[in-house]
């Protein structure tokens, strides 16, 4: 990992951790933009944690961009000795795949897509090698999940996988960009999953729905009267793959403003997880059963 | 107090100097795309310069007054008339209840601010009445105004006939300047396309918006080979999703620039090649399609300098006004 500092016009500083993605890379970040927003630095007006990366937004007219770079470089070494554990909390978010609302978006846009013949899903599971389709969503929801970024557009989460690098499922954005996509839609692209918090525009590959809402402008629903975005970095989500009249039951206790996602609270600990992902993995999800 | 808006024009919205800090979760800055001219509007009619106004781009709303107020509309050049008779831009003056105001045709620049004493007292979303469709934030219940709305207004205490300096009003020349402070994934481009993205003339795009504005035009831009890093994506303009800088210029597939504006995505997947510096973001706001427009290579100290210079100009207008 190397670290690269530089600048974002004359109002930002955008620190890249590393290249690729890795959990090392995202924990470094987080710890470094905690450090950051510690050090109270004057002028600073936002820290935006990102994958393997972050940003700060700065008033240069308070402090001068070379002397922020420099005060944010002093806390590199700082934020490398810093534990890469967290206590968080997994979620249990229900998808439910091959709907029809994401069936209708991806044909709509099909020949914005790499393979104008099949769907989505088709196309993911035969380029990471899995036979079926079906195997292919059971490797999507089997292991649990880390939300190493939030953004892009209202909350949305970007997550990422856990299980080896060998396992990773990766796949490309839409060769263009569609202008729609459903609210609630579970995509892919590149190493990361996302939940489409709102309707809109997205590049990424469409593989069902949730009928969880994930953001709520007016703070209505129960779970979201707190602050209107529910994902925050280092949420940890397991998909639970529902059916239609699974789908429409949830919906129906959300509207009624009855449904709650099961969450539990945990520690996540990377050296741990390096050490032994598959039995984390197997304790993350146990702590959902007494939920 | 209220006014009525009788017809909203190509899009008309509420706006302020927006809502920073929430970012981190993908809900821009958002407010005036022209925060100058949004100032000036304010500072006309009495204001605090973070009142509330209407944004309208390329096309004037009709307005109907329900009380006795003072207007003042700043930004985009467009004729205006008061039940008929001509009023000028830039300038503070008074409206009767049931008067209306009418726009014409845009003849210079892209977005107006219409300002009124008291300022358009919608109810804020986390800290300001900017309205951002996409996170249903800010104006009403987050979208544009429409014919038949009815928007409240505040008590204010503006005076008529006062008025902004022509050389104190900016807009952007022709070709438009931008000039932007390389950085970011710079290094992912080749010499020869560093040259020419500078070099090259290009012109606004249809796709031209809060979010981001799109050129065209210009040469394709070549990457440095390499190995896509893992989680990036095949194409060479991906990245791991990272933060966007406001005003940070993204090039998918290396063809047509976007520069994000106020209601930016505040992360993606492209790579960006530096950022439009933080004086010529108001530019950008009154730039219309089909404008030739060069990018233009600036260090950080002449950025600072440019930065400096804006705050003078507003400066100068604080000082007329006071």
């Amino acid at each position: 990992m190397k670290t690269r500092y530089t600048f974002g016009g004359d109002e930002h500083i955008y620190v890249e951790m590393d290249e690729e993605m890795s959990l090392d890379a995202f924990f470094k970040s987080l710890s470094m933009s905690n450090a950051v927003r510690d050090a109270k630095i004057p002028g600073v007006t936002e820290i935006c944690p990102a994958n393997a990366s972050f940003q700060v937004r700065f008033d240069p007219d308070v402090t001068h961009p070379d002397e922020m770079l420099k005060r944010i470089q002093e806390l590199e070494a700082k934020a490398e000795d810093a534990e890469k554990r967290m206590t968080t909390r997994i979620v249990e978010v229900p998808v439910f795949y091959r709907d029809p609302w994401t069936h209708e978006t991806l044909m709509r846009f099909r020949e914005r897509h790499q393979d104008p013949q099949g769907t989505d899903l088709d196309y993911a599971a035969r380029i990471n090698g899995y036979d079926s389709v079906d195997a292919f969503i059971e490797a999507h929801h089997s292991a649990p999940w880390f939300v190493s970024m939030v953004g892009f557009v209202s909350g949305l989460p970007f997550l990422y996988q856990l299980v080896e690098r060998e396992k990773q499922i990766e796949v490309p954005k839409y060769v263009r960009p569609r202008t729609d996509t459903p609210k609630l839609t579970v995509g892919y692209g590149g190493c990361f999953s996302c939940v489409y918090s709102v309707r809109g525009a997205g590049g990424y590959q469409m593989f069902g729905i949730t009928p969880m809402p994930i953001y709520d402008p007016r703070q209505q629903t129960s779970y979201l009267r707190d602050f209107m975005v529910f994902f925050r970095p280092g949420d940890i989500v397991k998909w639970k793959p529902i059916d239609r009249a699974e789908y429409d039951r949830i919906t129906a206790e959300v509207e009624a403003n009855t449904w709650s996602p099961r969450t539990a609270e945990v520690t996540f600990d990377l050296a741990e997880f390096n050490a032994d992902m598959a039995d984390t993995n197997k304790k993350l999800m146990e702590a959902l059963d007494d939920a | 107090m209220t006014l009525e808006i009788v017809s909203p024009g190509l899009s008309t919205t509420i706006q302020d100097l927006g809502r920073p800090g929430y970012f981190h979760l993908g809900i821009p800055e958002g407010g005036a795309m022209d925060r100058l001219s949004l100032r000036a509007a304010n500072l006309l009619v009495g204001n605090p310069e973070d009142a509330a106004c209407l944004e309208a781009v390329f096309m004037g709303p009709e307005i109907r007054f329900g009380a006795d107020m003072v207007v003042a509309v700043a930004g985009a050049t467009m004729p205006m008339t008061l039940d008929g008779a001509a009023v000028d831009g830039w300038t503070s003056f008074e409206v009767k209840k049931g008067q209306t105001l009418k726009f014409g045709f845009l003849t210079e620049g892209a977005r107006l601010y219409i300002a009124v004493a008291g300022g358009i007292d919608t109810p804020p979303d986390l800290g300001s009445r900017a309205t951002y469709p996409i996170g249903a934030l800010g104006g009403i219940e987050g979208r544009a105004v429409a014919a038949g709305d009815v928007l409240p207004v505040g008590q204010g205490t503006g005076k008529a006939g006062r008025t902004v300096a022509p050389e104190l009003r900016r807009m952007p020349g022709r070709p438009a300047e931008l000039r932007v402070l390389p950085g970011l994934y710079w290094h992912r481009i080749t010499e020869a396309a560093q040259e020419s993205f500078f070099a090259d003339e290009w012109t606004v795009a249809a796709e031209a918006d809060r979010m981001g504005y799109r050129f065209k035009g210009g040469r394709p831009l070549e990457f440095v080979e390499r190995e896509q890093p893992f989680g990036a994506g095949a194409d060479p303009s991906n990245i791991v999703d990272g933060c966007y800088s406001y005003g940070s210029i993204q090039v998918p597939g290396g063809t047509e620039p976007i520069v994000l504006h106020r209601d930016a995505v505040s992360g993606g997947g492209y790579f960006t090649l530096g950022a439009v510096i933080s004086a010529d973001m108001d530019l950008i706001g009154q730039l219309q399609p089909n404008t030739p427009v060069r990018f233009v290579r600036v260090d950080m100290e002449e950025a600072l300098a440019a930065r400096r210079d804006q705050v003078a100009m507003l400066d100068k207008i604080r000082g007329a006004l006071a």
